[in-house]
């Protein structure tokens, strides 16, 4: 599947960012931005995504290289758990009341 | 949330996308940008966008006007992290409105030819230090009461950007307030200079939120697309309700001789607007309109061999690359 903003007229290719705000926390997306190559685009998320000490770790991806579940297809890709609420602790009401469960 | 009843609504004979897209609206979900739009919602929202992400770029311009000739090595800082932030919000927008398939180049090539529009606010001059604090405060203040209801739009790329800018504004309304409250606390030359520039920009502030409800033809679409949560009047009224209070404090007085607090609607009467200069702005007659757009063309123009370059090394890079693993 083709990114969105990943058109090929645009001059330079299109990049996914992704912020880690502190040690211990997942790199999160952010959002995007269109650089020449991978160090611009590095120095490119740092002045434009963690202008205000929301990261100490950059990842940037290329958009053309993420691979995606089709939107279209979102009932029928994701239809296993459905009904199947006995995967949540939540489905079991009977311990209710009980201390540590 | 969408009830059995809601669903009801959808037209019968709409087809399976068009009726996918009805019920995500009426859930007040988010539209994604591969998910399948009608051909209005993404052109709204690309001249939408793209005319905001340009008003900040344009925005930059009356304030770096300042930056050489700031008061104090601090506000000189506060100054350049503001224009910087202006650039920051062109950018996330840019990226916004790219996702709905127009390119960067296009919408550039759009503002520097003058067939695009941005903020008419932007076609002010800024001839002294106190309209930096005017700017801050008015301008910047119209804007976030404009843009928080924005970050809850339907088109999630958009909403997304705009949590991000809103968050950033914040500081801007501030220190515009503080400069002008400084100003107010000095000689009585610099509190002639903020009122002074206080009157020039409150009814230019009060026109960014658009004509009057009656007047505006695309706000009822726009709302029942959920991109506008509330309508211009509405905003209008808020952002004065807000300003009032704030002037008292910094003791300033709002240019509005008939602005008083009316106990029936619980809201405040004011003066009409003056919409024949608002419209001669927006047709390009305003003060600085044909300077702003001169200045953004010579730095794109001019900035073309920096993009050159960056491209050039990038391509010598890879092929260096690529020689390597041959090798």
């Amino acid at each position: 599947m083709s990114t969105p903003g990943e058109i090929g007229t645009e001059a330079w290719p299109l990049w996914e960012v992704f912020v880690r705000a502190n040690r211990g926390l997942s790199h999160v997306h952010v959002g995007s931005l269109h650089a020449p190559d991978a160090d611009m685009a590095v120095r490119n998320a740092r002045d434009l995504y963690t202008r205000r000490n929301e990261g100490i770790s950059i990842w940037v991806v290329p958009a053309d290289a993420i691979t995606t579940s089709d939107p279209d297809a979102k009932g029928a890709f994701f239809e296993s758990p459905a009904g199947k609420n006995y995967r949540h602790a939540v489905y079991y009401t009977k311990s209710e009341g009980v201390k540590h469960l | 949330m969408t009830s059995p009843a809601d669903l009801s609504v959808v037209d019968p004979e709409l087809s399976a996308e068009e009726a996918r897209f009805a019920d995500l609206i009426a859930a007040d979900s988010r539209i994604e940008p591969r998910d399948w739009m009608p051909d209005a919602y993404r052109k709204t929202l690309i001249r939408q966008i793209s005319q905001h992400a340009h008003s900040e770029i344009i925005g930059m311009q009356p304030e770096s006007n300042w930056i050489t000739r700031a008061p104090s090595l601090k506000r000189k800082a506060i100054l350049m992290a503001k224009v910087q932030d202006e650039a920051g919000h062109g950018l996330y927008l840019y990226s916004a409105a790219q996702t709905l398939g127009i390119t960067r180049e296009e919408m550039m090539d759009q503002l520097i030819t003058g067939r695009a529009r941005y903020s008419s606010i932007f076609n002010y001059p800024t001839p002294t230090w106190a309209d930096m604090g005017a700017i801050g405060w008015l301008v910047d203040g119209a804007a976030i009461c404009n843009q928080v209801p924005l970050c809850r739009a339907s088109y999630g790329p958009y909403g997304r950007a705009m949590v991000r800018i809103c968050k950033e504004e914040s500081f801007h309304q501030r220190q515009g307030f503080e400069i002008l409250l400084e100003l107010m606390q000095g000689t009585d030359a610099q509190r002639q200079m903020a009122q002074d520039a206080v009157n020039r920009w409150y009814w230019p502030a009060l026109q960014m939120f658009g004509p009057p409800d009656d007047q505006s033809p695309n706000s009822a679409q726009s709302m029942a697309w959920n991109i506008k949560r509330f309508s211009n009047d509405e905003l209008r009224q808020r952002f004065v309700g807000m300003l009032v209070p704030q002037a008292e404090v910094m003791g300033v007085t709002l240019p509005d001789p008939n602005l008083r607090f009316n106990e029936e609607t619980g809201e405040y009467d004011m003066s009409e607007i003056d919409w024949t200069e608002f419209e001669e702005v927006l047709a390009g007659r305003g003060p600085a309109n044909a300077e702003r757009i001169r200045r953004r063309r010579e730095a794109h123009e001019d900035g073309a061999w920096v993009r050159e370059a960056a491209h050039e090394y990038a391509r010598k890079q890879a092929e260096r690359e690529l020689a390597g693993a041959v090798a």
